[in-house]
């Protein structure tokens, strides 16, 4: 890997995009959050606990994750078509899988927290920005988890690894062209969520790893900071 | 959704702690495979892939259509899975569910990022006709890992493929003919290998037991030590230990099914 490799923007290697954090940010939810990379914009909102419906949905032993991602028509250049589609609804499963190990639903019974993600604009990466607004609305609304989750997109760009990927670079085509990989980790570096399209070696992927851990912490640390600042309002 | 009753489950996760499953395997242990090719008449290409008491069906079928904008020299892809309700009692029918979903979109990136197929040589005219290419997936019983059971049909039935005649001048896809020629495929086969973990143990080829009462899986595409697709799913993290070692597992399993594929056509 080459750390004199140009990033289309300017960026170093390691170095994300403009990161900014907000807490509180929809007054109806029961917690809420912005989270963008640059000009990647993610909204979440969490409703909930609540009782489950439908009643068949319903689990006697714990509370449900119920996540739902959905891009605004107008977040990318072609209009999207409103409504649900086979990448939204797997997104939307992934979003639950990457922060089901850090909340704690135990004791919510025949009950569903809801996390209604948005983005409002687009420009790669919106997964990792929608769990990461998702984590801290959940922790706004006082939802019980062992910690927050970050999450994060590792590029390989021909052979050269950098880290959140923008749409430029997703769209690589020099070389081995762009592999995208989103990771999602709780601090300390557990992986709940990790996915991969494009070209590696498994060398490499540990490589892969150990950059999102380093990305993750910087990025914990920042959801962390938003979240004291509504705090101390 | 869990099925599979308490006292199984807690049986199994005890059984693994000593490297034991209810049907005998070590936990790295995959079932016997059968791999079936050109299973189908009507089909361009087809597969019926067993493992263990786990079956699928996979058929290729072949049209032509107009290019999508952002590639017009460039043939597609579209694959679908179907878990039939023939194929257990608990599949409802209506709208295709997350598994199904799930899926077919696992099986696509793998055959997609692997560059598996060469979606050029699929242009027939730039800019206005190529061959887009349909991967069907049907459950026909489902024990478990219908996952990798989909990802190897899907490979097997390409390579059995043929490419439907096409008249230039009528502008037409000549259903009664073939080309007799086969799709252009790359040399090595990527396959979909799905690792799971079931309490701090890591185990492949779940029964639907043992799927059921799994807490993570990893799914990874891999042909020839190149990894070109992953997914993890499920609720609970992997540690970037086990990570390590899932790949690790990826690659030996691939070499096993690989040797299978080359010896199905």
């Amino acid at each position: 890997m080459s750390k004199d490799f140009k990033r289309p923007d300017g960026r170093k290697f390691d170095e994300t995009r403009e990161i900014k954090a907000k807490v509180g940010i929809v007054p109806n939810a029961d917690g809420s959050a912005m989270f963008s990379f640059g000009n990647t914009v993610a909204v979440a909102a969490v409703y909930g606990p609540k009782v489950m419906h439908p009643q068949h949905s319903q689990n006697a032993e714990k509370g449900t994750l119920r996540c739902q991602y959905n891009m605004i028509s107008f977040s990318v250049k072609d209009r999207i078509r409103p409504g649900p589609s086979r990448r939204s609804m797997e997104i939307s499963k992934i979003t639950e899988w990457a922060l089901e190990p850090v909340v704690m639903l135990k004791g919510f019974a025949n009950q569903v927290v809801d996390v209604h993600i948005n983005i409002l604009q687009a420009d790669a990466s919106t997964r990792c920005a929608g769990i990461n607004a998702a984590a801290m609305a959940l922790a706004h609304a006082g939802i019980p988890m062992k910690n927050l989750a970050s999450s994060v997109s590792i590029g390989k760009l021909d052979k050269n690894l950098v880290v959140d990927l923008s749409k430029k670079e997703e769209d690589w085509e020099e070389g081995e062209g762009a592999t995208d990989i989103p990771i999602t980790m709780a601090p300390g570096g557990e992986i709940t969520h990790i996915q991969l399209d494009g070209k590696i070696d498994s060398k490499q992927l540990m490589d892969v790893v150990a950059l999102a851990k380093d990305a993750n912490e910087k990025i914990y640390e920042i959801q962390k900071k938003a979240l004291k600042e509504i705090g101390e309002k | 959704m869990m099925i599979t009753p308490k006292t199984n489950a807690e049986r199994i996760k005890r059984y693994l702690e000593e490297g034991k499953r209810f049907d005998g395997r070590k936990p790295e242990e995959y079932r016997e495979v059968i791999i079936e090719t050109g299973v189908s008449k009507n089909a361009e290409g087809s597969a019926r892939v067993r493992i263990g008491k786990t079956e699928v069906l996979v058929g290729i079928k072949m049209d032509v259509m107009e290019p999508y904008p952002d590639s017009p020299n460039k043939g597609n892809l579209m694959v679908t899975a179907e878990l039939l309700q023939l194929s257990s009692p608990r599949f409802e029918g209506g709208r295709p569910g997350f598994d199904s979903v799930e899926i077919g979109r696992v099986v696509d990136r793998g055959i997609r990022e692997s560059k598996f197929i060469d979606f050029e040589k699929l242009c027939i005219k730039e800019g206005e006709k190529v061959w887009n290419v349909f991967i069907d997936i049907y459950s026909i019983n489902d024990d478990g890992n219908l996952l990798d059971a989909a990802g190897i049909g899907a490979v097997a039935a390409l390579r059995n493929a043929k490419i439907p005649k096409y008249d230039e001048e009528k502008g037409k896809r000549l259903f009664e003919e073939s080309s007799e020629k086969s799709l252009p495929l790359a040399e090595t086969n990527p396959l979909t290998i799905t690792i799971y973990k079931i309490g701090d143990n890591i185990l492949l080829d779940p029964t639907r037991e043992e799927e059921d009462v799994s807490e993570a899986k990893l799914s990874i595409g891999i042909s020839d030590g190149i990894i070109s697709s992953m997914q993890k799913g499920m609720e609970k993290s992997v540690t970037i230990q086990e990570f390590e070692e899932m790949l690790k597992m990826a690659e030996d399993t691939w070499k096993n099914l690989n040797s299978k594929l080359d010896k199905s056509d």
